[in-house]
Order: C-alpha cells, then sequence, then structure tokens
C-alpha cells in the first residue's frame, strides 16, 4: 500500500485493510525502535506541528515520533504567538508553513479545520483534533492498544464509559470497532447517551450492542472497559453539566467483580474518573496507551512522507 | 386549467411546480439575477392541483442544463424543467438530488471552518429520502428543516 502524499483527515475514510495495514507498520517500527534505539527514516525531513490549542500528549507525541524517525520538528503550541493572532487567515498560515516543512500536523479549534488545511496544502496534513469533531490518530492508537494487549481485537467485549454523547473520541473508536468482531456495553448517564445515529450505525454493521446506566452490573462481562472524562468544555449549559459530573468513578471496590484480564483505557487527561489506586493494577492499560500513541504515529508520519 | 397569464415563450427553459414564494430564492441560486442571465418571466402564487400554489420561472433564450437545474433541488424538490425549441416542449425532466451540494447552503455548526474563513461551503448527499446532508468540512449531518433554514 503507498500511502505517500495522503491526508489524514478522518477516521471515516479508513478501511479495515488500512486500519489493519497502519497497526503492522506501528508494530514493526516499535520493534525496530526498541532494538536500534533510535531510526533514520526521516532524516532531512522536517515536520510542522500547528497547535492552535493546547495538547500535552496529541503533540509531544507527534513530535517524539518525528525524532524517533530522524527527522526534526518546528512548529508552535499556541496561536498568540503566530500571524493568527494578526488576523491571518488558516489557509494563509498553511500555504506560508508548508514553504519550511514536508509534512503537516494540526490542531484547531474549529470542525472542519484540517480538512481545509489538507485542501490548501500540497504536503501531507495530519489531523491532530478538529474542535469536537475528528482525532483519527487516537483511534488508530487506541486500536494498536487493544491489539497490543490482547493479540487482536475480534472476540472481545468492549465497554465505553462516560460521556458517549459530547466525546469524539468514543464515536471514532466506537465507528472503527464496528470493523471487528466485537460487542459493545455503552455505559452512561441518560443525559449523556451516544447519539441515536451512531447506535443504529453500529447495529447495522453488526456489532451487538447494549447501552446502560449501570457501571457495576456491567464490569463483569468486559475485557476493556475504556473510560473518558465528563468534559466541561464539550457542554453547552453548566447546568447540564453539573448534574452529570462525576457519575462514575472506577475504583478497586467496583472492579471487585472484574475479569482478571480486563483492561481499563483512558485518552487522558483524567480527573476523578479513575481512581488513581488503579494505577498499580494488572487492569491498568492508559500508561501503555499513551506509549503506543509513539509508534502509530511514527507509522503515519512515516508512511504519508513515503520514506518507510 | 386556470387562465395563461404569462406568454409563451419561444425559446428556453420553463421550471415549473416550484414552491410558492420560492422563485427569487430559484432566480438566485441558478444565477439568473445578474443582467445576462436572459429575459425571465416570472408568475407567483399560481393556482397548482399538484400545490395548491406554485411559482412558475420562464428563462427565455437560454437552456439551463440538468446539472445546473439540479441545484434547486433542496429548495424545490417539485420543481419540473421543460427545454423549450421553436414553442415546442423539447425535452422534460425532473429535478434531482445531486451527490454532492456546492455553495448553496450554509452549514448550521457555527464553529464549522466553513462559517469561518473563505471556504465555500461543501455537502455530501448521506441519503435522499429523506434528504440527509453532511458538511465536506465538519463533518454534521443536517436533515429535515435545517435544511431549508440554512439556505
Amino acid at each position: 500500500m503507498d500511502w505517500t502524499g495522503r491526508d489524514v483527515v478522518s477516521i471515516r475514510e479508513f478501511s479495515k485493510d488500512d486500519i489493519e495495514f497502519v497497526l503492522k507498520v506501528a508494530e514493526r517500527l516499535e520493534g525496530e525502535l526498541s532494538k536500534k534505539g533510535s531510526l533514520d527514516y526521516a532524516r532531512g525531513k522536517i515536520l510542522a506541528t500547528l497547535f492552535f490549542e493546547p495538547s500535552t500528549r496529541t503533540r509531544l507525541s507527534f513530535e517524539s515520533a518525528m525524532h524517533r524517525l530522524g527527522g526534526s520538528v518546528i512548529g508552535f503550541s499556541s496561536a498568540a504567538s503566530t500571524s493568527v493572532k494578526k488576523g491571518e487567515s488558516l489557509a494563509d498560515t498553511i500555504k506560508t508553513v508548508e514553504q519550511y516543512s514536508d509534512i503537516i500536523v494540526i490542531r484547531h479549534p474549529s470542525e472542519g479545520a484540517a480538512r481545509l488545511a489538507a485542501e490548501v496544502a500540497e504536503i501531507p496534513v495530519i489531523n491532530a483534533g478538529d474542535g469536537s469533531n475528528q482525532h483519527p490518530t487516537q483511534t488508530l492508537l487506541d486500536l494498536y492498544t487493544i491489539k497490543r494487549a490482547f493479540g487482536s481485537i475480534d472476540g472481545l467485549t468492549i465497554g465505553l464509559l462516560g460521556d458517549l454523547k459530547y466525546g469524539r473520541t468514543v464515536h471514532s473508536l466506537a465507528e472503527a470497532l464496528a470493523f471487528y468482531d466485537v460487542e459493545l456495553h455503552l455505559i452512561s448517564p441518560e443525559l449523556l447517551r451516544m447519539p441515536k445515529h451512531i447506535v443504529e450505525e453500529l447495529r447495522e454493521k453488526g456489532v451487538k450492542v447494549h447501552e446502560t446506566t449501570d457501571l457495576e452490573g456491567t464490569i463483569p462481562e468486559l475485557n476493556v472497559l475504556y473510560v473518558t472524562r465528563i468534559q466541561r468544555e464539550r457542554f453547552p449549559d453548566e447546568e447540564e453539566y453539573l448534574k452529570v459530573k462525576g457519575s462514575y468513578q472506577v475504583n478497586q471496590t467496583i472492579l471487585k467483580n472484574a475479569k482478571d484480564g480486563l483492561k481499563i483505557m483512558h485518552p487522558l487527561p483524567r480527573v476523578d474518573e479513575i481512581h488513581p489506586e488503579v494505577d498499580k493494577s494488572e487492569h491498568a492499560l492508559y500508561f501503555r496507551q499513551v506509549f503506543s500513541g509513539v509508534p502509530v504515529r511514527m507509522a503515519l508520519l512515516g508512511l504519508t512522507l513515503g520514506v518507510l | 386549467m386556470p387562465e395563461l397569464k404569462i406568454e409563451v415563450i419561444p425559446e428556453g427553459t420553463v421550471i415549473d411546480h416550484i414552491p410558492a414564494g420560492k422563485w427569487l430564492k430559484v432566480i438566485e441560486i441558478l444565477g439568473l439575477t445578474k443582467p445576462n442571465g436572459g429575459t425571465l418571466l416570472i408568475a407567483s402564487n399560481v393556482p397548482s392541483k399538484k400545490l395548491g400554489r406554485k411559482d412558475i420561472v420562464k428563462v427565455e433564450g437560454r437552456y439551463l442544463s440538468e446539472e445546473e437545474v439540479n441545484k434547486i433541488t433542496l429548495i424545490a424538490p417539485s420543481a419540473t424543467v421543460n427545454i423549450v425549441k421553436d414553442y415546442k416542449i423539447t425535452e422534460k425532466f425532473r429535478v434531482g438530488i445531486p451527490e454532492e451540494i456546492f455553495d448553496i447552503l450554509r452549514c448550521p455548526n457555527p464553529n464549522c471552518i466553513s462559517n469561518r474563513e473563505y471556504v465555500k461551503s461543501r455537502f455530501h448527499v448521506v441519503s435522499k429520502e429523506p434528504l440527509k446532508l453532511r458538511c465536506h468540512y465538519c463533518e454534521r449531518t443536517i436533515e429535515g428543516d435545517e435544511i431549508p433554514g440554512n439556505l
């Protein structure tokens, strides 16, 4: 599969073969990296990271991935220090930055910004989050984490917990999981249920979907529990937020009835939805998940740059 | 049969069965408001068996293609189009729904980049019946009353 020049904007554009291909390349690179320490596939190439919105993991893991591939990085981590503050359009910013770099990674508060950037730029563009819309590299690293932990995604029973209404991460993950033979438990407060059209789409694709508010009763069924933060910033109304804030907490008590092999994931940052006491348990997979960001992003950078 | 109140055109395009009151939007979308767009004959609020009341737009001396006319499908899905040559109808078709809709509809999501930058709006048709569209940029879907509300 030749991915040279391809943009990575939305998980919607990925087929199952595409996903499997990226995961395979990521696994190969992880192996090479642990043997050699560093690689030089992207020597002489420059990545521009344009972060118009704050981020810890996504930006640093993209930058780490590029360095691990032997390339270099330029960019900014807030729009405040750029000409955007003077009123420069996104299109002009992209046309400028592409003169200095070989590939662009963008995070932007407006939905569709990465799509526009990809249309304007001649060089590949990777979406690192556009408002509440897409964050495709998070989905790929989530799938990679599950695959590495269990060997296969097929046959698993997976619970998605928390804000299933506004959370872009769980929407994309659920859509991608529909390619696999999985059973999904959607656990959320009534107010934050997964949008109906997504649930219908999952069922149409043959996924067995259960919707529930009961975390405790569902835990014994699960191989994976994917926890998300209830994000204050996505709520149109503060009152609605206060009603559901702190609805669930995953702690040792609630995990008593879990399967031995249950793995807990979280895209992070967390607030109080997973108690820190869980971090030391066999169930915690979320820091491993953070690690997965690097090989998966190495694969995407290398493939779209055409250097692998 | 109501009395014919606007004259027959010798050559051109007749767009019939436009929902009453929508003629202005139709000629705007088709770019017929420009001085070089050809002579226009308009009948509004005409009694109609099918629609109760309807508008008719006649464009003299210009043949509109099916592709051009399909642009009005969002506001006039009931419209029919007759191509007239030498006072005779030589071609007849109903408007259809294209696969993509450009530059007609505004995305209702205020945070969509298409509302913040100089970008022509673009929608993919997800379903024709009922009509459901997905914004090419922010990927939100819109349907029902939201569609005419954002024209």
